[in-house]
């Protein structure tokens, strides 16, 4: 109890929790639109992009004379990876395949990109380490002004339009017959998720950026049927990761990055084991999901007898089983 | 001779998508109050012509005069519990409150979107998750989805394939009491079905031209009669665009199926 709060109390700390928290709420907010729209690799396309970025902006600093030389990192994150994901998004309006290729391309382009930018700038690969690898122990009031900025748009887009953008992600065709600027609505999730891995960054590094976007959201979709249950509770789990496993670093010397994501992995283990339990209570009592649709399909009365056997098994055949909705 | 009675006027349509050039110069006029069913063989045009009207699609050449986006329901084919993430009904149906200028729900939406869903029978369904329904009342919360919208033209894509038949004739019985309430419809269909005491013209495409307009006309091998039943509830949640045909072979073939059950 007395270590929480020394842990509470400690200036470091509490910048620290407060950016996890924050990334820790937005990120699932924005991988319920990817997961939703089957881009959930987008995250790890513009994390690796940002590398690249973070480089850039290493590279400006150091020609400026900019005393630390690492100010302009974060800005330079922001910019290529807002400038990569529309780019991810415009080639994935015409046509699929490109926009997988585009995606390949982003990910060794941004790696390379990154570590030859950085040689040039006069830094080492080492200096990447931080971003690739989240430096949240290091947050300046500075990074968290910004955090918190950024967090606030992710999130004041991701909840402030969700019905909208909500509905692009289900049905484009439908949206765009509903007359919705389809365009702009696209542009703006592919922005959303750029900001969100700049900042999710420095909680757990561009190489897991993803995994705080989709763990999350996988975890919730074991346990919700709704949309919006889906979001606020990844929310609510992308938060309790972050938390936990950032005070679980206050006291283990483990990379803070890591430990969010193994204990976000952990957590999605739990719930994918949880669901059958959660399933059978609600499926038990023989509940039929369609009581009010007769039997269409006329069979034999010694066919509906229930064989006592082993399941037959038969792929092709649809029995009375096999007909339920899958719930 | 466009009179303000002309809701839908498509003059000259060329589509072409990739290589295949879909529509060849289609005329389609719809006037007020009209029940136009758009009929053809598979690949002939039908999908391509409303998808072009609502303007999913580009025309390449041609005009294309319809209603504003706030005034028309579309109902596209379904598509498969699409997306990654499991949708209420009453999620689905919201999303179709919305409308140029209006990116967020508006005041009330729980109570339209219930009314919306009482219209096509699943008023009881809100809560339940989309990918938990049958295929058919899939296809009515697509219904519901446009509805909502309290269209004046409602434009739907093959609404009846491969739904059972409760939920057809709960379809019709919905589209019935909107039409006499003034709504026109355009809509892509297979075979007339429970919908041919409503249609008011029929027209037919093949190859991407209009060979056909004019009284609808009567279906071929009984397709349409009353003994006839397509249905294949949960068979369908991919309707193949072109696969159609072949679909009904493969239904024929899996009632074979179940009544040669290995343990009778």
């Amino acid at each position: 109890m007395d270590e929480l709060r020394l842990m509470l109390s400690d200036p470091l700390m509490q910048r620290a929790l407060i950016a996890a928290l924050l990334v820790g709420a937005a990120a699932p907010v924005v991988g319920t639109y990817l997961v939703q729209r089957r881009l959930s690799l987008l995250g790890d396309g513009i994390g690796h992009i940002a590398l690249t970025g973070v480089a850039l902006g290493w590279l400006v600093g150091a020609a400026m004379g900019l005393r630390p030389h690492d100010v302009l990192t974060i800005p330079g994150a922001v910019l290529t990876a807002v400038i990569g994901s529309v780019l991810i998004e415009v080639v994935r309006r015409r046509g699929r395949t490109s926009g997988d290729l585009a995606l390949a391309l982003m990910f060794y382009g941004g790696i390379a990109g990154g570590v030859l930018i950085i040689g040039i700038a006069g830094g080492t690969s080492g200096n990447l380490m931080a971003y690739l690898f989240g430096s949240i122990s290091t947050v300046s009031s500075t990074d968290l002004i910004l955090t918190a900025v950024l967090s606030a748009i992710i999130l004041g887009i991701g909840l402030g339009l969700r019905t909208a953008l909500f509905a692009v992600s289900h049905d484009e065709e439908f949206a765009i017959a509903s007359g919705l600027p389809v365009w702009l609505l696209n542009m703006a999730v592919a922005v959303v998720a750029a900001l969100t891995v700049t900042v999710a960054m420095r909680v757990v590094g561009l190489l897991l950026v993803s995994a705080l976007m989709i763990v999350p959201v996988a975890v919730a979709q074991q346990l919700t049927h709704s949309f919006s249950r889906t979001m606020g509770l990844a929310s609510i789990v992308g938060v309790t990761v972050c938390v936990v496993g950032l005070s679980i670093t206050y006291w283990h010397n483990v990379s803070p990055g890591a430990t969010i994501v193994v204990l976000a992995i952990g957590v999605y283990l739990l719930a994918a084991a949880a669901r059958p339990l959660l399933h059978r209570r609600a499926a038990s009592a023989a509940h039929d999901p369609h009581p009010d649709i007769p039997d269409d399909v006329r069979v034999p009365a010694a066919a509906t007898k229930k064989p006592t056997g082993k399941p037959t098994g038969k792929p092709t055949g649809k029995t009375a089983e096999s007909s339920r909705c899958p719930s | 001779m466009t009179s303000s009675n002309v809701v839908i006027d498509a003059r000259d349509v060329h589509v072409r998508l990739g290589s295949s050039h879909v529509l060849r110069g289609v005329d389609l006029r719809v006037e007020r109050g009209e029940v136009v069913a758009l009929l053809g063989a598979n690949g002939s045009g039908k999908s391509t012509l409303v998808r072009t009207l609502v303007g999913a699609l580009p025309a390449a050449s041609g005009s294309i005069q319809v209603p504003p986006p706030a005034r028309m329901g579309y109902v596209p084919q379904r598509v498969s519990a699409a997306g990654g993430i499991p949708s209420t009904a009453q999620e689905v149906v919201a999303s179709g409150l919305l409308r140029p200028g209006r990116l967020r729900l508006p005041r009330g939406w729980r109570d339209q979107v219930h009314d919306a869903l009482g219209l096509v029978g699943l008023a009881d369904r809100c809560h339940d998750a989309t990918n938990h329904l049958s295929g058919g009342q899939q296809q009515r919360v697509l219904i519901a989805r446009a509805l909502v919208r309290e269209p004046e033209v409602l434009v739907l894509d093959e609404p009846v394939a491969g739904v059972d038949h409760p939920s057809q004739e709960q379809f019709a019985a919905t589209m019935t009491r909107l039409v006499a309430q003034g709504l026109t419809v355009l809509v892509v269909l297979h075979e007339l079905g429970e919908l041919a005491p409503l249609v008011t013209r029929a027209v037919v495409l093949r190859h991407g031209r209009v060979v056909h307009d004019g009284a609808p006309p009567s279906a071929r091998n009984g397709h349409a009669a009353a003994d006839h039943e397509h249905v294949h509830p949960h068979a369908a949640t991919t309707t193949p665009e072109h696969g159609d045909e072949s679909g009904f072979a493969g239904f024929e073939d899996s009632t074979a199926a179940l009544t040669d059950h290995p343990e009778a």
